[in-house]
């Protein structure tokens, strides 16, 4: 029983780890379907965090919090529209100086406005964090092991915001295959030269897509800052939106596979959790650093075996100009 | 010539051909009014008009750069006019966008197809006409509409494969499916025929004529002329960025247009002298070429070329020509068979770029551009490319600027490359002079074996013909040369033997005289005949 409910707990950190992973690769799909490459998803979800966290910790409400959060990688989406859209700037360039930007920006702000090193306040006050739901009868069910104890820790006791991330895999799958607008965003990424020619705006389009990954970000970025923490850190978001973007890559730009690379990545990372301190056998006691890197070894090595085999949208990273 | 304010009767037409799918107007389908469009100070159209009727198919012809492609562009919105009103069954229309061209029943099938490559047939005709925010309903009834269409004017395709499998013949047909679904009555072609193979050629002018004979205007684009004598009603010929004749083209001539579109007699039929033929040159046997993903690009392909001839290598776009000549320049690595040049191996041995170069072998290579020239530098850097580290081009480590800029003014002039300004960047310089100075230079070395991709692309009717009489001279020097072109006119013009390559095969050869259009058709469409003798 020992290891069931070992197990049980590794699932349920899995899925804690995966979720700002997996709204913010779902917030790539978009916008890299579009053909505009995201390599800003770290700097929106820095920027969604600090955001959320000072909103939170000044109103006292997790929900301007969000709503924060989401202005502010909306609004930083939009600075790469007007880089790479309107001005067909590089792509890669406009993310990375965005990313840098917000890291230093938002340490600087949190000093000047809260003056406590860059970070923001602790939220400890009622309403300032998404805390988990529990279900009905979680504790009971907690008495019956199996299959109790999957309810109580892996169904509930998840916040809210979890379960929007799940459920916006079927529905981004839904957008992207049924609807008008997911026809019209897949035609851009592969070819804006025919979405031009069929009379829809390349630019307006591009821009949506870019939104949309800004808010998802922005819902990524406060569930880091008010949810699994309770604050905003400097540096907190450790890589996380390159990690989404590689499982976003993994995926194939594809939502159910980078749902399925997100959890791989979010496994080991809990796995790699557990693993600090425990005597493996064969090997004994890992240098904890060693095990930190798993997660973005496994990183590395599954890229590198999709070498050549990649279904990236066709003009992805292309600059849109009419006159070819 | 102006068309507008002319009658019916004055340009030349019954107005028996009422059209079907008109939308219960009066006036022709589409009427230019003194369209102009300027580019900083050149005019790129100088008051344009013209009149295309209904139920019939209008010719458009003129040298590259003559401004067909940005009136065209105009009409289907991509571009604006600077002045001019365009008129769509006799009422003026604003068109600012491809939508209002959509929507004022212009269709336009692009030269570089407007497809997207991931969706099938269906899909595509769809895009911006989806008819509601969910995807469903506009599918299936796209797909009725489609099979309907493609029974009507006989325009069979897939409708349930991604585009990327298609044919290119097959891809045209879903951008004309796509225009006709979207209710055009006016439907431009950009030289459409530029990709197809003769049979495709004259399937397509099958599809054209039903287009017509159910009263839709057609607006053809091309530069060859052929084309308009066989398929069109009236042509229109642009030089210079405006209109410099009209003709109704059963009362005209091919001569008579092509001295309309170059503004000078043309110097008629290429004269050669009878080719004889030296010693083997180049060798090529059983050679197999693999593309990065593994796949055979060429298979099973040997012949020889001689001292003293021309070999012309004949196929649609896409079927192995491209890697073939990649491998014999050195670019590529084959995985099987031998070349020799000058009877020295070089595939086990492994000879590079440089190496086959000082051994006697030029290339002008396919994409200009991207492999013939840097397109940043000078058109003096351009001209010693590849050959820079000649002893009288360094001095050390250095180059001697002063010496390479005195020899590309004299390659200019002996290459009648214009303007002679050997600091002007390479790109500045038009399509036909940039080739003129690659070959120039290509020539420089005094090679045994020219090879020639695609000599005349992009290049413009004067500097082909000064292309192709230098190709024939430097034959006569007694130069191997093989030249590699998709267009079967050039390869019918300048070769004294001709070879086809189909899906990575040559599967047939022919001597110039002996070689009929059709024959060379039949196998690059790949349908075998006896093949190789």
């Amino acid at each position: 029983m020992e290891t069931y409910t070992l197990i049980i707990l590794l699932l349920a950190a899995t899925l804690r780890v995966a979720t700002p992973l997996l709204l913010a690769a779902l917030g790539g799909m978009f916008s890299e379907r579009a053909g505009v490459i995201d390599l800003g998803l770290e700097g929106k979800l820095l920027g969604a965090a600090f955001a959320s966290a000072a909103v939170s910790a000044v109103t006292g409400s997790a929900w301007l919090g969000l709503g924060a959060g989401i202005l502010t990688a909306v609004g930083l989406a939009l600075i790469i529209g007007f880089a790479c859209i309107t001005h067909r700037g590089n792509q890669v360039v406009a993310g990375m100086a965005i990313t840098l930007m917000v890291g230093g920006l938002g340490p600087t702000l949190g000093l000047a406005w809260f003056n406590l090193g860059g970070q923001t306040p602790q939220l400890d006050g009622a309403g300032q964090r998404f805390t988990a739901l529990v279900w009905p009868w979680a504790q009971t069910a907690r008495e019956h092991p199996w299959p109790g104890l999957l309810y109580a820790e892996l169904l509930s006791g998840q916040n809210l915001l979890v379960y929007v991330a799940a459920l916006l895999v079927p529905v981004s799958g839904w957008i992207l295959a049924q609807t008008r607008f997911g026809l019209r965003l897949r035609a851009v990424g592969e070819n804006p030269h025919a979405v031009e020619t069929a009379g829809i705006s390349v630019t307006w389009l591009r821009y949506r897509a870019l939104m949309i990954s800004g808010v998802l970000c922005g819902v990524a970025g406060t569930y880091l800052a008010t949810a699994a923490s309770a604050g905003f850190v400097r540096d907190m978001t450790a890589g996380k939106g390159y990690l989404a973007l590689a499982a976003l890559i993994f995926g194939q730009w594809r939502p159910w596979p980078t749902l399925g690379a997100c959890l791989l990545f979010a496994f080991t990372d809990a796995l790699a959790t557990r693993c600090q301190g425990v005597a493996l056998p064969l090997v004994g006691v890992m240098p904890v650093q060693f095990i930190l890197a798993l997660p973005y070894a496994l990183t590395v090595v599954l890229l590198a075996g999709l070498a050549g085999k990649t279904l990236a949208p066709r003009a992805l990273g292309i600059p849109y100009a009419k006159d070819k | 010539m102006n068309g507008s304010g002319g009658s019916a009767t004055e340009r030349g037409f019954s107005a028996s051909a009422v059209p079907a799918g008109a939308r219960g107007a009066s006036g022709p389908a589409l009427e230019l009014r003194g369209i102009e469009k300027r580019f900083g100070t050149v005019y790129a159209n100088r008051a344009i008009s013209m009149v295309v009727e209904r139920g019939s198919v209008h010719g458009l012809i003129g040298e590259n750069g003559a401004g067909k492609s940005t009136l065209m562009n105009i009409v289907y919105g991509f571009q604006s006019a600077d002045a001019g009103e365009i008129l769509v069954n006799g009422r003026a229309v604003v068109i600012g966008a491809p939508e209002a061209a959509i929507a004022a029943g212009i269709g336009m099938v692009h030269q570089h197809f407007m497809l997207v490559e991931t969706f099938t047939a269906v899909e595509n005709a769809v895009l911006g006409v989806e008819g509601g925010l969910q995807l469903a309903g506009g599918l299936a009834r796209a797909r009725r509409e489609l099979a309907r269409l493609a029974g009507e004017y006989g325009l069979e395709v897939p409708l349930a494969t991604p585009v990327a499998e298609l044919t290119v013949g097959l891809r045209q047909r879903v951008e004309i499916l796509k225009a006709l679904y979207r209710r055009a009555d006016i439907l431009i072609l950009d030289e459409p025929t530029a990709v197809l193979t003769p049979g495709e050629a004259t399937a397509l002018f099958g599809i054209l004529r039903r287009l017509r004979s159910e009263g839709k205007a057609v607006i053809l684009v091309t530069h060859k002329l052929r084309e308009i004598m066989a398929i069109t009603d009236r042509v229109t010929v642009m030089r210079q960025g405006a209109i410099v004749g009209e003709f109704v083209t059963r009362e005209t001539s091919v001569g008579a247009l092509a001295e309309k579109m170059m503004g000078r007699a043309v110097g008629g039929p290429l004269e050669k002298p009878p080719v004889q033929p030296g010693g083997t040159r180049l060798a090529v046997r059983d050679l197999e070429v693999r593309d990065g993903q593994g796949v055979v690009r060429v298979r099973r392909v040997s012949f020889d070329l001689r001292a003293g001839e021309i070999v012309g290598l004949a196929g649609v776009s896409g079927n192995g020509q491209t890697e073939l000549l990649g491998a014999l320049a050195g670019m590529l690595a084959p995985s099987k068979g031998t070349i020799s040049l000058g009877g020295r191996e070089l595939v086990a041995a492994k000879v590079g770029p440089r190496e086959r170069r000082r051994l006697g072998l030029a290339h002008v290579p396919e994409d200009r551009l991207g492999m013939g020239v840097v397109a940043g530098f000078s058109a003096a850097a351009n001209a010693i490319l590849g050959y820079h580290d000649r002893p009288r081009y360094t001095r050390g480590p250095l180059l001697r600027m002063a010496v390479i800029r005195e020899e590309c003014i004299q390659k200019m002039a002996v290459h009648d490359v214009r303007p002679a300004a050997p600091d002007l960047r390479i790109t500045a310089f038009s399509g036909g002079n940039q080739q003129k100075l690659v070959l120039a230079r290509e020539m420089d070395g005094e090679p045994s074996v020219l090879l020639v991709g695609q000599p005349t692309r992009g290049v413009d009717i004067g500097a082909i013909e000064f292309i192709h009489r230098r190709l024939v001279a430097l034959r006569d020097a007694g130069k191997a040369i093989l030249v590699v072109s998709v267009e079967l006119e050039e390869i019918l013009g300048l070769a004294d033997r001709i070879l086809v390559m189909n899906g990575g095969e040559i599967v047939g050869e022919v001597a110039r005289g002996e070689a009929t259009e059709a024959q060379l058709g039949l196998w690059m469409a790949g349908v075998s005949g006896e093949g190789r003798g």
